[in-house]
């Protein structure tokens, strides 16, 4: 039984005295997906922001706790935090075209972070291909601007970083909404794999409860900066406690079993 | 920003320190433009009056500004220049937008030769640096206020096509333009009453941007002894005026010189001010 | 990026060949009969008429332009009224005074104000982005000359921290005298290790360079700071820290980056500004360069030497903002790419 990679407990946001997320428990343990689900603004996305320690950079206030192999995050110092950033936890975003800065590289960008966080040259060339391959791209794509490559590929970019980092977890925020149907699957494949072969722990975020019922294996659903229901999602979608829940689900076209 | 009333106006020049304080000065400037001959303590000095006895005196009560090199009340000389360049500037952009935005309407509407052809002669003339162009004009013109005027004029009017082009292309594709030329409404009407209201925007953040830079080039040629001449009160004048006694007068530099800042400050925060609040996205940089 | 380059250099022909018949303009512009004042007070009729033909001034238009247009491109400007001498000529022995003054301006212009505007976007409402606002406004709002004489009043007449006038001491030349080879003092000094003579050109560019600089840094630290402040709230910074890196490093290298873009565009613009500015400020300072060649010719209506120096600065600009443009093509791949 793998360990708690990630436990996050009693973790509030807010602005100014305004609560916008609330997650009283979640846990995401290596080698599984834990999907948090939920519509638009219902405050998933600041939920990341806050295991990142970046909730500060938007303006929110954070309490509560979020432990990372028993560490606390939660008033680490910035150092500390910019260690664990990228190297022990990764975050996807959800334009992957904007996400990255359009000036550089993707490659430079890649090769960078790598060096921040202590490789040499040639160890990040050679993790960064490495990287690049285990996301099946080609590692001279490296040379491109995002603006050369398609969304799709600057998500795999994306990924391919986290692998090149050993990051133990990936945080991804809608990282399918703006891909087509059927990239979306090759990045969801991809995500599998992560569990799979490198035991990662992967909280995933949307708002399309087809895409999370296929892909968790444990669901939390919020609502309103609330969750309302949590558990291993074939569980959650058959009987569903949380009328919000049974709304949701019924709000699906088709749900695959 | 339609409906705001005395208390919204309040908490508005509150919220937007910088036109409030480039507002109040710039009107402050306006006034004593319009009121100059009831604020002006020696209104003969502002003119042809000389008093070689009182000559170059250092600032005192009776004079707050001092006296320049033939005695005339400096005070009253500088707040005579209110009307000075800053009528010079209000010509300047009236007909600087006349030309430039029948211009720059004619060629986004029309397309084509037209569009081509306005817009190189646009091109030309913008690439000389404003203040090279007028220098050029004002220095074979002769040397007064009006040519100052047309010289400075004819230097400004092709950033206005140039802005207000791209708006008028935009509103003569759409749907409503060609339905009324589909109609067979003449083309002039369609420019006066569609194509010109709605590409005036962006001018009016232009303009206000650009009453500083006008003023600053009008007394920068001034100062190089183009357009004002002695005993016109113009700001830079005065500045040329009192160089060669600066160093022990320095008052007859300082305070018209101080004027200008002034003024062009009040009227660039004015316009800062108006652009974050018309038109936060658009940055016409001269 | 080739049919790219080829289409702005075609477009700066055309421009430029636009500039040189708008000159043409200018000096035909002068009123009064140019004939009449070239043949004197007393001429006769007959006398002017003879003028007016010596001077072509008798023939069509259009051969007037070729003609004019047959001059410029032979190197053929004009003879300045006050030298005496051809403008072209005048002109190559004053640029590179007012090129080495303009650009020490804009190098102050870009280590002063980029890193005031990177500050300012960094801690943006605090007291530096105000000061920071206030000064930028204050720097586009600045008369030059009257900072000038301000300046020069200040620190060189009543602290005498620095010289008043000239590009250099000239009781200099006599003791280590200056090798000319590219005309600019400084670099001058600096290849023949001349370190007088270079501490003497630098002491005396000083207050010159800052003068021109005012508008120049305000441009810049109001650019950058508008154009990273933009920046910030978007996804490809926040994913930066997410990468785990510090806050300078998020701000001066990945969204400075972006910075440099509308920098670049508006050099060539700063660049022929201060070029004209120093009209304003060269002969205060004694400065022997474009500039006080430029205002002397104003005072003594000298057109041939005015039309000169104006087409000569228009083509440098027109030539910087090609330059601008493809520098800019090159460096962000999203104008190439369109």
């Amino acid at each position: 039984m793998s360990p708690i990679k990630l436990e996050i407990r009693d973790l509030r946001v807010s602005f100014a005295g305004h609560p916008v997320a609330s997650v009283p428990e979640l846990n995401v343990n290596g080698g599984e997906i834990v999907g948090l689900a939920g519509e638009s603004g219902s405050g998933k996305s600041m939920t990341i922001l806050a295991v990142l320690g970046l909730a500060g950079t938007a303006g929110a206030a954070v309490t509560g706790s979020v432990r990372l192999d028993g560490q606390e995050l939660i008033g680490l110092s910035d150092a500390r935090l910019r260690a664990i950033r990228g190297r022990r936890i990764a975050a996807i975003f959800q334009s992957p075209a904007l996400a990255f800065n359009p000036v550089f590289r993707v490659g430079a960008i890649v090769s960078r972070t790598l060096r921040q966080h202590g490789l040499s040259a040639a160890e990040a060339a050679a993790r960064a291909d490495a990287g690049m391959r285990s996301v099946l791209l080609a590692p001279e794509l490296l040379h491109r601007y995002p603006a050369q490559l398609s969304g799709g590929q600057l998500q795999r970019v994306a990924i391919a970083l986290a692998l090149a980092l050993r990051a133990e977890v990936l945080l991804a925020d809608e990282p399918t909404s703006a891909l087509d149907v059927t990239v979306q699957a090759e990045v969801l494949e991809l995500l599998r794999e992560l569990r799979d072969s490198r035991g990662m722990a992967v909280l995933f975020v949307s708002h399309d409860l087809a895409v999370i019922a296929e892909l968790c294996d444990r669901v939390a659903i919020m609502r309103a900066g609330q969750v309302v229901e949590q558990g291993p999602t074939g569980q959650v979608i058959a009987a569903p406690r949380h009328d919000y829940t049974r709304e949701l689900l019924a709000a699906v076209p088709r749900l695959r079993e | 920003m339609s409906g705001i009333g005395v208390s919204g106006s309040g908490r508005f020049l509150r919220a937007n320190p910088l036109i409030a304080t480039g507002g109040v000065i710039a009107l402050l400037i306006v006034l004593i433009a319009v009121f100059a001959p009831l604020v002006i303590p020696y209104p003969a000095d502002a003119g042809a009056a000389t008093h070689p006895e009182m000559a170059l005196q250092a600032p005192s009560a009776q004079h707050l500004f001092g006296t320049d090199q033939v005695g005339r009340d400096l005070f009253s000389r500088v707040l005579a220049g209110a009307r000075v360049s800053p009528v010079v500037a209000l010509f300047v952009l009236l007909i600087s937008c006349a030309v430039g935005i029948s211009l720059g309407v004619l060629a986004g509407y029309f397309g084509g030769i037209t569009d081509e052809v306005i817009m190189r002669i646009t091109d030309i003339f913008l690439a000389f640096p404003p203040l090279l162009l007028a220098l050029a004009f004002a220095t074979v013109l002769p040397a007064n206020l009006t040519s100052l005027t047309i010289a400075i004029a004819i230097s400004w009017w092709p950033w206005y096509t140039r802005l207000v082009r791209g708006q008028a292309a935009s509103v003569a594709g759409r749907p409503y333009v060609e339905a009324c030329r589909a109609l067979g409404i003449p083309s002039w009407r369609i420019l006066l009453r569609h194509v010109l209201p709605n590409s005036i925007t962006p001018v009016i953040v232009q303009v206000s941007l650009d009453v500083g830079g006008v003023i600053l080039t009008a007394s920068a040629l001034s100062f190089l002894g183009l357009g004002a001449q002695d005993p016109t009160p113009d700001w830079g004048l005065m500045v040329a005026e009192g160089q060669n006694y600066f160093t022990t007068q320095w008052w007859l530099v300082t305070f018209p010189g101080l004027a200008i800042l002034v003024t062009a400050l009040a009227f660039n925060l004015l316009g800062d001010g108006l652009r974050d609040v018309l038109d936060p996205r658009r940055v016409l940089i001269r | 990026m080739i049919r790219y380059v080829i289409r702005r250099v075609a477009l700066a022909v055309v421009v430029v060949a636009g500039v040189v018949i708008l000159t043409f303009v200018i000096s035909d512009v002068v009123p009064g009969d140019p004939a009449a004042s070239w043949a004197g007070p007393h001429a006769s009729a007959a006398q002017i008429a003879r003028a007016r033909h010596y001077l072509g001034l008798d023939q069509p238009l259009a051969v007037r332009i070729g003609k004019y247009f047959a001059g410029i491109v032979s190197g053929n400007w004009g003879t300045s009224i006050h030298t005496h001498r051809p403008v072209l000529s005048d002109i190559g022995t004053a640029a590179p005074a007012t090129l080495e003054l303009v650009i020490a301006a804009l190098v102050i212009a870009v280590l002063v104000g980029v890193p005031l505007g990177l500050a300012a976007a960094r801690w943006p409402g605090g007291t530096l982005d105000h000061a920071v606002r206030v000064g930028s406004v204050l720097g586009v709002s600045m008369p030059v000359f009257w900072l000038a004489l301000i300046l020069q009043l200040v620190f060189s007449q009543r602290l005498r921290l620095l010289p008043v006038a000239g590009q250099y001491d000239p009781n200099l030349v006599f003791s280590h005298p200056l090798t000319v080879r590219t005309q600019l003092p400084v670099v001058d000094s600096l290849i023949s290790g001349n370190w007088p003579m270079l501490g003497s050109t630098l002491v005396h560019l000083v207050l010159p360079a800052l003068v021109v600089a005012a508008y120049p840094v305000g441009v810049i630290a109001r650019i950058v700071r508008a154009q990273v402040l933009d920046t910030v709230g978007e996804a490809h910074v926040q994913m930066v820290r997410s990468l785990g890196f510090p806050e300078r490093t998020v701000f001066g290298t990945f969204a400075m980056r972006l910075a440099w873009n509308p920098v670049t565009a508006v050099l060539a613009l700063v660049f022929a500004y201060s070029l004209v500015n120093t009209f304003l400020v060269e002969s205060i300072f004694d400065w022997p360069g474009l500039g006080s060649y430029a205002a002397a010719s104003v005072s003594t209506l000298d057109t041939p030497a005015i039309v000169g120096v104006t087409l000569f600065v228009a083509v440098i600009y027109v030539v910087a903002n090609l330059v601008v443009d493809l520098v800019q093509a090159a460096l962000d791949p999203r104008i190439r790419l369109r």
